[in-house]
């Protein structure tokens, strides 16, 4: 009788643990969904007085005005990133090919620590670290080098501590998929008479493009999404007119323009359609990824 | 000949120079820090849990025990809610329960989640907030770091859990056990990589101002309870960054180096724990 009453009882548990673990599951999908959709629902306010197109390519963004204009802060975040990752993929591919191939072990090991380590720094701490040595650098030792007239809070800046900010992931992630290749690659290719670096280049960079090109794609997309540090140096005018003068990107407009979100609606609607469309594009990026990345390790069958 | 021996020296000394360029800016970023905010810290140590004086912002006197305090009622908080829904979503995600086909498609929105910028999560908790017509309040900042946790240390906790040998499993069913009690057993196998991803997560929990920024509020006043404002280190280290006070100034620079501080002792501690709690698995990890 005991025995029965305690098999019911294991029963009923795993009927429960069961159960509640797939709510919690499904909520995760859905808390994904719903992010999606109150964002849309939310800034369609702004919608029923400004046509889609005129919000995406119209620049002036001024809503005292009430003109909600967002083309040069979108090019703003893509002259920032593109730029920060103009400065980081060569970098971290080389720094990664470095590691994977002529390191020894050990270093490569310490190395992977550190890159952990570093990959956990806030991003408020890049921007503080950008304040005290890249706003000084730029304004007064690269600027006057290049003939420009800058404060240092400017778009190169912000690129310049957004490309340190990726060489943890870039590189982390592309020294994983290069040694993810079997090593009858390198030995087929060095026996071959190619040198290391023919083999790298004619071999192994072809072999593992698609976690390379993966890899580039995350950093890109966590370039684009960060806010803190790139609002500390850009500068904050919503205007794009340079490389060297202030600038604005999508989070960074969000972050500046908090104090005002709370009074005008249609503002709060605005700033909410950013993000919904931060939140669109940055997705695209990481699936896109996703879906390079699996072709690798189909390819190596891993 | 010459020439292709050439090319690899050059390759190769280009590539040791991009290595050091890595190493260079990131101890610049560590460096500068320790620099300017550890001179702050060893001078007054105290700025960490003295409240803030009534013209704190002006220059005036107190240190940022706001902040410090409003990090560890938010991230605790937020990182202890996060860590058990994401034991339970990731042990669905097991064959035991979900087909494979749901559990990668899953994992991809998780990912997905994961790569989401943290100021969308703001202002999806903002959003929120403004539709029941909340103000901003330390709850909202605990939901939202919870919801930016979630899919880290679920992720985290899933790759753990995939590492579990499948005998393990089959041996305990073979005892005749429930899916739950195998779970249990599972779990435990997986304890040291998840307590990696739940540390991982309050790193990333703690460090995040722009999730933060929106809903616990941005003051600078000492949190007092659930349902009223607080502010966290990286909103208190955003806003004074670019003061015109130096002393106020500073004081963002000793919080950027307990911030900094923080992330290295839980790196520390993780793989302590790591290692203490690999006495649950047979050989180690």
């Amino acid at each position: 009788m005991k025995g029965l009453h305690g098999l019911r009882q294991r029963h009923r548990k795993e009927q429960i643990t069961s159960n509640s673990m797939r709510v919690l599951m499904w909520a995760a999908v859905a808390l994904f969904m719903t992010i999606f959709l109150l964002l849309v629902a939310k800034s369609s306010l702004l919608f029923s007085r400004h046509s889609i197109l005129e919000v995406l390519f119209s620049s002036t963004w001024d809503p005292e005005r009430g003109a909600f204009g967002l083309s040069s802060v979108i090019l703003g975040t893509f002259a920032v990133t593109v730029l920060s990752m103009a400065m980081a993929i060569p970098v971290s591919l080389f720094s990664a090919i470095y590691l994977s191939e002529y390191a020894p072990w050990r270093v490569r090991s310490i190395f992977s620590t550190f890159i952990n380590v570093l990959a956990g720094i806030p991003s408020v701490v890049f921007g503080i670290a950008a304040l005290l040595v890249l706003v000084p650098f730029v304004s007064e030792s690269l600027g006057p080098w290049l003939g420009v007239e800058t404060t240092g809070m400017c778009v190169f800046t912000a690129g310049l501590i957004l490309a340190i900010m990726v060489f943890p992931i870039t590189i982390s992630l592309s020294l994983e998929s290069l040694r993810m290749l079997p090593i009858e690659l390198r030995e087929a290719s060095l026996s071959m008479g190619m040198t290391q670096w023919e083999t790298i280049k004619h071999v192994l960079l072809k072999a593992a493009a698609p976690g390379l090109i993966s890899a580039m794609l995350l950093g890109f997309g966590r370039a684009f999404g960060e806010t803190m540090a790139v609002a500390m140096v850009i500068g904050g005018k919503n205007q794009l007119t340079g490389l060297f003068s202030a600038g604005q990107t999508m989070p960074s407009l969000i972050v500046n323009s908090f104090g005002e979100m709370m009074s005008i609606p249609i503002e709060q609607a605005a700033l909410i359609f950013v993000a919904l469309l931060l939140l669109i594009i940055v997705t695209g990026f990481n699936i896109l990824a996703r879906i390079i990345k699996n072709r690798l390790k189909e390819r190596w069958k891993i | 000949m010459n020439r292709r021996y050439l090319t690899e020296k050059i390759y190769k000394a280009l590539m040791l120079g991009c290595l050091a360029i890595v190493i260079g800016s990131l101890f610049m970023v560590i460096g500068i820090t320790f620099w300017h905010g550890g001179t702050v810290l060893l001078e007054k140590p105290d700025i960490v849990i003295t409240p803030p004086g009534p013209r704190y912002l002006l220059g005036g006197e107190g240190g940022f025990l706001h902040a410090t305090l409003g990090s560890i009622y938010m991230v605790l908080p937020a990182t202890i809610c996060a860590a058990i829904m994401a034991m339970g979503i990731a042990l669905y995600l097991q064959s035991d329960y979900s087909s494979e086909r749901i559990a990668e498609s899953i994992r991809t929105v998780l990912d997905a989640l994961w790569g989401t910028p943290s100021i969308v999560y703001g202002i999806f908790v903002f959003t929120i907030l403004v539709y029941i017509h909340q103000r901003a309040s330390l709850f909202a900042g605990i939901i939202a770091l919870t919801l930016l946790e979630l899919p880290i240390i679920t992720r985290y906790t899933d790759e753990a859990i995939q590492m579990v040998p499948r005998q393990l499993k089959e041996s305990t069913y073979s005892m005749g056990s429930t899916r739950w009690e195998t779970a249990k057993v599972v779990a435990r196998y997986a304890l040291p990589g998840a307590t990696a991803g739940v540390l991982i997560g309050l790193g990333r929990g703690i460090g995040d101002a722009a999730s933060v920024i929106f809903t616990s509020g941005a003051g600078s006043t000492m949190p007092s309870g659930l349902f009223s404002t607080a502010t966290a280190l990286p909103v208190m280290i955003f806003q004074q960054a670019n003061s015109c006070y130096p002393s106020v100034r500073e004081q963002a620079y000793a919080a950027a180096c307990v911030l900094i501080l923080v992330v290295f002792t839980l790196n520390v501690t993780s793989r302590l724990v790591t290692r203490y709690l690999s006495r649950y698995v047979p050989r180690g990890r």
